[in-house]
């Protein structure tokens, strides 16, 4: 064993009792493990991917060879697209509902003090903690009792309720971080209330109000367990798929989550693309 | 992200001054009426529904209001494998998702904490699951896990497999694609607390001729806490109440059903409400009560 090495020039240098050799090979196992936990997580990704390009005919599970096809008309499978399509209206309406209702939900939760204040924070924070299926059958077992036809109407209504928790808990982040002395100063400068929020609170909320709007879409987009209860006879997506996993999925399945996977990735990289770009010139300007 | 509602929150509290409550009604009124309208009186549907009693001489699927104890007798028992496999495979999936995803969050908060860029491409990938269908990803681990796969051919090769075994239908296909699916949700938690973590707490813990592992153990892991909640909290409840997995078209087979398949089979296909209502009235007790022994235990009760 070496002495205590009393010169030490980094504090995390190794402590004594540790050979550098093994310390070394610690130092390289962790960045191997993550890059073999990622490649692990891709698997299904690239999975989904290769066989959208697979020449199947009916099922789509042994590999019979390389073809676009699939990609160019994707609309051929019976309902398919349709599916795609109330998925797509779902998510859109589900989005523009909870994202106004969360926005203004959380607005006055941080500006403003009122009774009953914990009851409606906990009526906002229970549905994120409740299981799908809990919420899912909850519904159903009201539309049931009221006698409402399933439909397209009643996945909208369910969207909406769980996306305005999470529109609350992400804007709400945005709101408090806001600095109050922003909107003092449109005051001060003889501004209305509807040009302070409009000309000032808005524009600075808007990227947390766009995260919120993203966030909702997206598991609006992917949600298939309330949406199972309360759908009726309307297919969106992930019923689609759903119901053909007993028979076999469509490649032309695989070509939508492909497009959309790519598509979403596109949208995060270039949000942190710009995010860093700003960082930098902000970084510049100071 | 919708993370932090799990995190406890280091904001300074300052009490928002009264102002003018009008506006604060007007702002809050459509929001919450829509989450009384459309979540909590939905509870209450559902616990007046697992109470009904069978319409004498009805069809399937009618049933009158009445005040049936039986209801939740009747599910516990006949459906007590899949409440015992639902909590069981949630679990055992929450320890393993929380073993596999602590070093990726490790690395990418405090390891790589000099390259931004890498941090924020590995984060990436990470999510990168939630960007393809949630159905369409079990199935492909489906395919790959299947008899015929190259996978269980080799596994079978190398005889950890017996010649006849499957990994499809099994409690061990679930309870993987339990893991698989719910390791993002382990990792953004953990990262997010992670990364704020300071360094000079690990330096001064070897400075005091703490192994790195001791460091570990009395300094990162505690300091961490509130992501492990948060990642655990989002990783068992779901996955408690996922059906997909568990399903016989998925990953699973009769044997392995789990409550959520239990209640989407009375509901949607036997039409026998009460007890769907019942069974989900159990799964949510069950996992209200948990969360809050667990969450008191932990030491973190700002949840909200």
């Amino acid at each position: 064993m070496t002495a205590l090495p009393l010169d030490r020039k980094s504090p995390s240098a190794a402590p004594a009792a540790t050979p550098p050799a093994r310390r070394k090979l610690v130092g390289l196992g962790l960045p191997i493990y993550v890059a073999l936990a990622l490649v692990f997580l891709l698997i299904p990704i690239v999975y989904t991917f290769v066989f959208s390009f697979n020449d199947s005919v009916k099922s789509n599970i042994a590999w019979r060879g390389f073809t676009f096809d699939k990609w160019l008309s994707v609309c051929n499978e019976p309902g398919l697209c349709e599916a795609f399509g109330n998925s797509i209206l779902v998510g859109v309406v589900a989005t523009v509902l909870a994202t106004a209702l969360g926005t203004a939900i959380a607005i006055a939760l941080v500006r403003y003090r009122f009774r009953f204040r914990s009851s409606i924070s906990l009526l906002l924070f229970l549905p994120m903690a409740t299981p799908e299926v809990v919420l899912g059958a909850g519904l159903a077992a009201q539309f049931l009792a009221l006698g409402t036809q399933k439909g397209i109407v009643t996945v909208i209504l369910a969207h909406t309720m769980f996306c305005i928790s999470f529109v609350v808990v992400t804007v709400k982040a945005r709101v408090a971080s806001l600095d109050p002395a922003l909107e003092e100063a449109g005051r001060d400068l003889y501004g209305s209330a509807a040009q302070v929020f409009w000309r000032i609170t808005f524009p600075l909320l808007l990227p947390g109000i766009l995260a919120a709007a993203l966030l909702s879409f997206a598991l609006s987009f992917d949600d298939f367990i309330i949406t199972n209860f309360n759908s009726g006879a309307v297919d969106t997506f992930p019923k689609f798929i759903y119901i053909a996993a007993a028979r076999g999925i469509p490649a032309e399945a695989n070509v939508i989550a492909s497009a959309v996977f790519i598509l979403a990735i596109l949208i995060v990289v270039v949000a942190q693309v710009s995010r860093s770009a700003r960082q930098k010139r902000l970084a510049r300007l100071s | 992200m919708a993370f932090a509602a799990f995190a406890s929150s280091d904001a300074a509290v300052t009490k928002p001054p009264r102002r003018k409550s009008t506006i604060a009604l007007v702002l809050l009124l459509p929001g919450i009426l829509y989450m009384v309208l459309f979540f909590l009186t939905p509870l209450i549907s559902l616990v007046i529904t697992s109470f009904q009693a069978e319409l004498p001489g009805g069809d399937i699927g009618d049933y009158i209001p009445g005040l049936q104890w039986q209801n939740y007798v009747d599910g516990a028992s006949e459906y007590l494998p899949h409440i015992l496999r639902a909590f069981g495979y949630a679990l055992v999936a929450t320890v393993f998702a929380l073993i596999i995803s602590y070093p990726i969050a490790y690395f990418i908060g405090v390891k790589a904490r000099r390259w931004p860029l890498l941090q924020s491409m590995m984060l990436t990938l990470v999510i990168a699951p939630f960007f393809i269908s949630f159905l369409l990803r079990t199935l492909a681990w489906k395919q790959i896990l299947s008899d015929e796969s190259p996978v269980v051919l080799a596994l079978k090769a190398v005889a950890i497999l017996p010649a006849d075994g499957h990994l499809t239908g099994t409690p061990f296909a679930v309870i993987f694609g339990l893991t698989y699916n719910f390791i993002p949700f382990m990792t953004l938690p953990l990262y997010t607390t992670l990364e704020r973590l300071d360094i000079r707490f690990l330096e001064a813990g070897s400075d005091l001729y703490a192994s790195p592992a001791t460091t570990f153990a009395k300094v990162t892991v505690p300091l961490s806490m509130p992501g492990i909640i948060s990642g655990t909290l989002l990783t068992f409840i779901p996955a408690a109440g996922d059906y997909i997995n568990a399903s016989r078209d998925f990953l699973g087979s009769s044997k392995t059903a789990m409550l959520g398949n239990a209640i989407e089979a009375n509901f949607l296909t036997l039409q026998n409400y009460p007890i769907a209502a019942a069974l989900s009235i159990i799964l949510m007790a069950v996992i209200l009560v948990l969360v809050g022994v667990y969450v008191r235990r932990s030491g973190t009760e700002d949840l909200l």
